[in-house]
């Protein structure tokens, strides 16, 4: 709207600017061809199937779901709980990492340092904990969830197996997690749970070997730990996690209905 | 071998005797496992351009995905711009007869036999090779439309289609015939998952602005904590094999046979009914370690105190490190 000055207003030449860059090869090579972004939405089932077909995170879903597997009775979205609680284990993590070193002289100390001079230190940390505890409750009940639907059944029987090594996974990253405040209750429950390991005949002593980089907890069992917990186990188990999920997409989708 | 339908087997054979010059019932004898192979008495004709169906799964990922839809849903489903070009000597597919055009579009085999297109162009339904649909084993037919326009003036009764053959459809997922009542993804589904996404994050939350986490003295190797305990998943463990003798029951042997015992279970449990009426002794089983591992972790956490021996929390106080600093009142 030319302003009385015959000069063009601001507000005309950002609408001017954003149309244009909108309409750049750039905007158009970065929305897929029918985005909802791109050409607006309203409500048919052509654009129902578009929110999901052009984005790569709801592209993990197909674009119809049996309607009884939606209801929140059914699964009690446990393995989706699992993984939601997974991504916030993610975030979080690595937001305790930027204060955590892995070192028997430091690692007590950066726990304390944590929790009085880090803004929201006390929070994450609490977060990640608890959320670690939640995480190892949801991934067993999500499994009695699908025992009890018989949902292993063929052609699931893959991805309960699959689904086992999982459950072992959370565990180990549980576990592996413990030790790092180096406390005494870190100390002592790791000893306690390798001493357990030890116990196993004929292969007992290695295992707990292997476990602890020695024969008891040191600085080193600490640094074999964190990079276990930090980028081992998590780097394993998105792996499964992603056969997981596509295996449940290739056997027909969510089970039942009962 | 799937039951192909009378008058599919028929026109495929009056296909074939047209081609090889022979009686319908010739081929038709043949095709029935009854009389012998026919004799070709005369090189085929020019055969029509006909081109290649898709192999299924190679690109239906290029393809936008727009899974099968109930039958009104149909024509809203198909992008406007996925019309093929009149000249396109696309294969098309047809599906059985009794298959409507959405049942066909759901199944697999469908796709064994799909057009080709444009890229871009969005397949109509029945390409989309993610669905996990029903027909298995079911046929579809591949048939061409003829090249060029047909001439004026058809006789009455020829069609400008043929059928090429009949294909049996093979899938590559693994599908079984189920009923399909579907909503879509967007927003039934998404609006649940986000709804717990925001139900767990709030939980999580308040639970760790409300229960701090247990900080304890540095680690200390001279000072053995009594009782000491492993992580409370552990727990119902360690009281397990507090009941043992640890050399004969190490905790790698039952954390072995647990992850081979539990990876069998769907190898094991043969009874292919997933109805709780029938399946009452599995039921049971499972019901009986869950509450078995619960009451040993119970155990575990409350009821264990200086050197794990037998306490009670409301006498003895409970001895558990985890949950020290219950509740943070800052
Ligand atoms: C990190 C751990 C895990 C994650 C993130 C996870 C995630 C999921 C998700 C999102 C689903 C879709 C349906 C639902 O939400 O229930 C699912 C299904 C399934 N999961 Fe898991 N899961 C995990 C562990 C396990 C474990 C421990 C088992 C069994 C031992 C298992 C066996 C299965 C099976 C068989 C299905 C198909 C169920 C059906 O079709 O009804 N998963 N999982």
């Amino acid at each position: 709207m030319a302003n009385g000055n015959g000069r063009v207003g601001l507000r005309e030449r950002i609408k001017e600017g954003t149309d244009k860059l909108w309409n750049s090869q750039l905007a158009d090579s970065i929305m897929r061809p029918g985005s909802p972004f791109k050409q607006g939405y309203s409500d048919s089932p052509r654009n129902r199937s578009y929110v999901v077909m052009n984005n790569v995170l709801y592209h993990l879903h197909p674009v119809k779901v049996k309607r009884h597997g939606v209801k929140l009775s059914y699964t009690l979205c446990l393995g989706g709980l699992s993984f939601f609680l997974f991504i916030l284990l993610t975030i979080t993590g690595i937001f305790l990492m930027f204060y955590y070193t892995p070192t028997a002289e430091l690692a007590y100390s950066d726990m304390e340092a944590l929790s009085t001079n880090v803004a929201f230190g006390s929070l994450v940390r609490n977060m990640h904990r608890w959320g670690a505890h939640l995480m190892v409750l949801s991934v067993f009940l999500h499994m009695s969830r699908v025992f009890y639907h018989g949902a292993y059944k063929p052609p699931r029987e893959f991805n309960w197996v699959v689904g086992v090594v999982l459950l072992f996974l959370t565990l180990f990253l549980s576990f592996s997690g413990y030790l790092l405040p180096w406390d005494q209750l870190a100390l002592w429950a790791v000893t306690v749970g390798s001493n357990m390991a030890g116990f196993s005949p004929v292969i007992g002593d290695q295992v707990k070997f292997a476990l602890l980089a020695g024969v008891e907890v040191t600085g080193a069992t600490l640094l074999r730990f964190y990079v276990l917990h930090v980028l081992a186990f998590p780097f394993i188990i998105v792996i499964f996690m992603a056969v997981h999920f596509w295996r449940v997409r290739k056997d027909g989708g969510i089970s039942g209905p009962l | 071998m799937a039951e192909i339908p009378e008058d599919l087997l028929r026109r495929s054979a009056e296909a074939r005797a047209k081609a090889l010059g022979v009686p319908v019932e010739d081929v038709l004898a043949e095709f029935k496992g009854e009389g012998p192979p026919v004799e070709i008495s005369q090189p085929d004709p020019e055969p029509e351009p006909v081109q290649e169906a898709a192999p299924e799964g190679s690109d239906s990922e290029e393809t936008p995905e727009v899974e099968a839809t109930p039958a009104e849903d149909v024509a809203e489903a198909i992008p406007a711009e996925a019309e093929i070009p009149e000249e396109s000597p696309a294969a098309m597919v047809a599906a059985s007869p009794g298959e409507t055009s959405s049942a066909g579009a759901e199944s697999e085999p469908a796709a064994a036999a799909v057009a080709t297109e444009a890229p871009e162009a969005p397949a109509p339904p029945g390409s989309n090779g993610s669905s996990n649909g029903s027909g298995n084993g079911k046929v579809a037919s591949v048939v061409s439309p003829r090249p060029s326009v047909p001439p004026a003036g058809l006789p009455e009764g020829v069609r400008t289609q043929r059928l090429l053959t009949v294909v049996k459809a093979r899938a590559i997922q693994n599908v079984k015939a189920e009923p399909s009542d579907k909503v879509n993804t967007w927003p039934h589904l998404m609006l649940m998952e986000f709804g717990a996404l925001l139900a767990i994050t709030g939980l999580l939350v308040v639970m760790s602005v409300i229960i701090h986490s247990p900080l304890l003295e540095p680690a200390n190797f001279n000072a053995t904590p009594n009782p000491s305990k492993a992580p409370w998943y552990f727990l119902g463990l360690q009281e397990l094999l507090s009941y043992f003798d640890p050399q004969i029951a190490g905790v790698m042997v039952p954390l072995f046979i647990g992850m081979i015992g539990f990876m069998m279970i769907p190898y094991i449990d043969k009874n292919p009914s997933t109805r709780p009426s029938d399946r009452k002794f599995a039921i049971m089983l499972y019901s009986v370690f869950l509450a078995g591992s619960a009451t040993l972790t119970i155990i575990g956490v409350l009821f264990r105190g200086r050197g794990f021996n037998w306490a009670y929390p409301w006498r003895d106080g409970v001895f558990f490190d985890d949950l020290k600093d219950w509740v943070n009142f800052e």
